[in-house]
């Protein structure tokens, strides 16, 4: 039973994180101080920033500068609601003590300019599954701040941290010996091994009548494309009739599993709970003629290219889903 | 337009009306509020009321149904409500339902609308984890399972093959793209980026989201609405707007068309499925590439703009990219979906006909002709508009 995870525990303290989206953690927050040239002459001094929209009569204030207006300093602000805490409380009290700032997305609707009064609401955004980094194990918490002027919005600030146990360090509930392949290579394995921690499943084939052949012959470590009886084109995607002729009868043939990349994308934003960015995905030519999508494993992300060979290899993800996946061919490693 | 022979559409209906709710990234209000708004604006645009519409076309995706957005705005009995399918491929076949009613005479005014909270609402790139099983499910589930989750990475595993047939880099192929966009976004108040243009280099400074596609290479995730009235040629004559003549329209779909996801056919160089829409609209119309004063070309990602230009003959291919950065021929003059608003090609439509009444910010002296299309990657359509009296019908 050593694969069952998540353990009940980490699925109850996700639990208990989870509701804690959406919930406020400043409401009605007012700036310290309103947007004013001084401050932003020594961004812009600081930053080197030499861009004339930010002085003279008609200056506004750098877009970049959002997060200053709304900054507590070291006395704070007020309007602070209790959530906030409370979810940094339980996450203490589970091992994950730690705490690192990951990213800020930001989105500018209005320029702001000197003189305006900033007032501001944040709210828990999300909480994510269990990820394990080279830090620690812990959660990434993302609040995500309106800001306004006079009752209209001006932007919104996204801030990501992870608190976590720093590496070496037990979570509570925590089974350390989970984690021994955990970063055994680029893509498509460190994604299942992160996916079994968090409970983040990746999405599920659709399978239906037309298609139910071909996972079930996945399941079987078969790799089986349609051809069409009556003029032996080969078909992928599955579909219950010949583009070709029309004809709707067909049987299968099973591929080879050579293969070699097509084309391919390098996922990057948004994240996904299943997978890791960046991690490749490859659009494989078979041996046979037809293409079909697939993940390209055992090679970093960086050295996918068009026209690399391929092999077939079946992986099991999430514990209950098999998927064809290639790698690179026997010699053809190109890390 | 039948995909063989001439038909009989072009010259009968006009757009007589636009209008739109301010593009925004969170509206505040719902999804049928900013339908009726834009209805309500479009037909005061044309000088008409509520009371003249008989005639209603949306998306298949829009949530405010016809009945409802007719509530809501006052209007009476209608003789036509249709809807068409395939996302933004919708736009333009939008305009040609209402063409074809009014022409058969099923109804006199048409308003054409779509509206939505796509930026604070549920967004399309957010996945489609939670999405219900179905037949368009299962095409899905042939990427979905390894991590191809988004319109961008859809549009980006066919970017990478247009990249690789031709030997150019992203940022020489997509940058001209972006940077005209928001080149004209720079000059529109309406348009989300007004006042903010780019560089070549702030194009390939932008992160990547899916590689070979960055931030600059995505349009602006928008809440707004945007809505068209069409009429008879005649009728629009004896309104108070210049009428945008519905010269030629024809909707299209290329042999093994998916809805994004068509990897599984020829080279991933190009859009069939557009080409089918090129030849009609060519056919029809009577012009050529050389008679465009203005193009609207659908770009809710920068590298099908370039296949486009392609499809339709204004390049051979694989030079769009220089077609684009030497700028020759006014594009997208709103600043597109890069820069103005992703109104699922909604505003692009609405763009057209300002260039013929002659109130673009970015107007073309004289632009009589006009090619517009809808969402690229999927099943979709196109018009050309153009001035009163500027082609033969
Ligand atoms: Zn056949």
């Amino acid at each position: 039973m050593d694969d069952e995870f998540p353990t009940r525990d980490e699925d109850e303290l996700h639990t208990r994180l989870k509701a804690y989206e959406g919930r406020a953690a400043t409401v009605a927050g007012v700036g310290r101080d309103p947007v004013n040239a001084p401050m932003i002459r020594h961004w812009c001094e600081a930053m080197g920033d030499r861009n004339p929209a930010y002085t003279g009569p008609d200056a506004i204030a750098p877009p970049t500068m959002l997060q200053a207006w709304i900054m507590g300093g070291l006395s704070g602000h007020g309007g602070r609601a209790r959530a906030y805490g409370e979810l940094l409380a339980l996450l203490d009290e589970a091992g994950c003590t730690s705490v690192v700032a990951t990213d800020c997305e930001q989105e500018y609707l209005r320029p702001l300019r000197p003189g305006d009064e900033v007032t501001f609401d944040t709210v828990i955004e999300s909480v994510s599954g269990r990820k394990t980094t080279k830090l620690g194990t812990g959660y990434f918490v993302t609040t995500r701040t309106d800001i306004r002027v006079g009752g209209a919005s001006a932007g919104t600030h996204r801030f990501r941290i992870l608190k976590y146990a720093p590496a070496g360090h037990d979570l509570k509930d925590r089974d350390q010996d989970r984690n021994q392949d955990g970063d055994r290579n680029q893509d498509g394995d460190r994604n299942q091994d992160r996916g079994r921690q968090e409970a983040a499943r990746r999405p599920r084939p659709v399978v239906n009548r037309d298609n139910a052949g071909f996972w079930e012959g996945v399941r079987r470590h078969r790799l089986l494309v349609q051809r069409c009886t009556a003029c032996a084109t080969l078909r992928f995607p599955w579909l219950p009739g010949c583009g070709t002729c029309g004809s709707a009868g067909w049987d299968t043939v099973e591929a080879s599993g050579e293969g070699t990349v097509y084309s391919y994308v390098v996922m990057h934003h948004p994240p996904f709970p299943a997978f890791s960015p960046p991690y490749a995905i490859g659009l494989i030519e078979l041996a046979e003629g037809v293409r079909i999508v697939s993940n390209v494993v055992d090679v970093p992300y960086d050295k996918v290219r068009i026209g690399l060979p391929v092999e077939l290899e079946f992986r099991a993800y999430d514990d209950d889903s098999v998927l064809p996946v290639f790698r690179p061919r026997a010699g053809e490693a190109a890390a | 337009m039948s995909v063989r022979t001439r038909d009989s559409l072009g010259g009968r209906a006009a757009i007589v009306g636009i209008g739109a709710t301010e593009f925004s990234k969170d509206s505040g209000r719902s999804e049928l509020r900013l339908a009726a708004e834009s209805v309500r604006a479009a037909l005061a645009d044309a000088g008409l009321t509520p009371a003249d519409v008989d005639g209603l076309v949306t998306f298949t995706m829009d949530t405010s149904p016809e009945i409802t957005v007719a509530q809501a705005c006052g209007m009476g009995e209608l003789s036509f409500f249709s809807r068409v399918h395939y996302g933004g491929g919708a736009a333009c076949a939008t305009v040609q339902q209402a063409a074809l009613a009014v022409a058969a005479g099923v109804a006199e005014v048409v308003v054409c609308y779509r509206a939505f909270n796509e930026r604070s609402g549920r967004r399309f790139g957010s996945g489609v984890r939670h999405r219900e099983p179905s037949a368009e499910g299962t095409a899905l589930g042939w990427t979905l399972p390894f991590g191809l989750l988004t319109p961008a990475s859809w549009v980006a595993m066919t970017a990478q093959r247009y990249l690789y047939a031709y030997g150019l880099t992203p940022e020489d192929a997509f940058g001209p793209v972006a940077v005209t966009a928001r080149r004209h976004a720079a000059a529109n108040p309406a348009a989300y980026f007004h006042g903010r243009p780019i560089t070549r280099a702030d194009h390939a400074a932008s992160r990547w989201i899916a590689e070979p596609l960055r931030l600059l290479d995505c349009c602006q995730e928008t809440d707004g609405g945007q809505a068209l009235v069409v009429t008879s040629v005649e009728r629009a004559r004896d309104l108070r707007q210049p009428p945008a003549v519905v010269t030629a329209a024809a909707q299209g779909a290329g042999r093994s068309q998916e809805q994004m996801t068509s990897f599984y056919r020829d080279d991933l160089t190009g859009l069939p499925e557009m080409s089918v829409v090129a030849r009609q609209l060519w056919r029809g119309s009577g012009l050529a590439p050389a008679d465009i004063d203005v193009g609207i070309l659908y770009d809710h990602f920068t590298p099908f703009v370039l296949m486009q230009l392609e499809e339709f003959g204004f390049c051979a291919p694989g030079e769009a990219p220089a077609f684009v950065a030497e700028d020759r021929l006014p594009l997208n003059t709103h600043g597109g979906q890069l820069g103005e608003a992703y109104l699922h090609g909604m505003n692009g439509v609405a763009e057209a006909v300002r260039q013929l009444r002659g109130t673009s910010v970015n107007q073309v002296p004289g632009a009589a002709r006009t090619l517009v299309t809808a969402g690229t990657g999927v099943p979709t359509s196109g018009l050309v508009l153009t001035a009163d009296g500027a082609v033969e019908g």
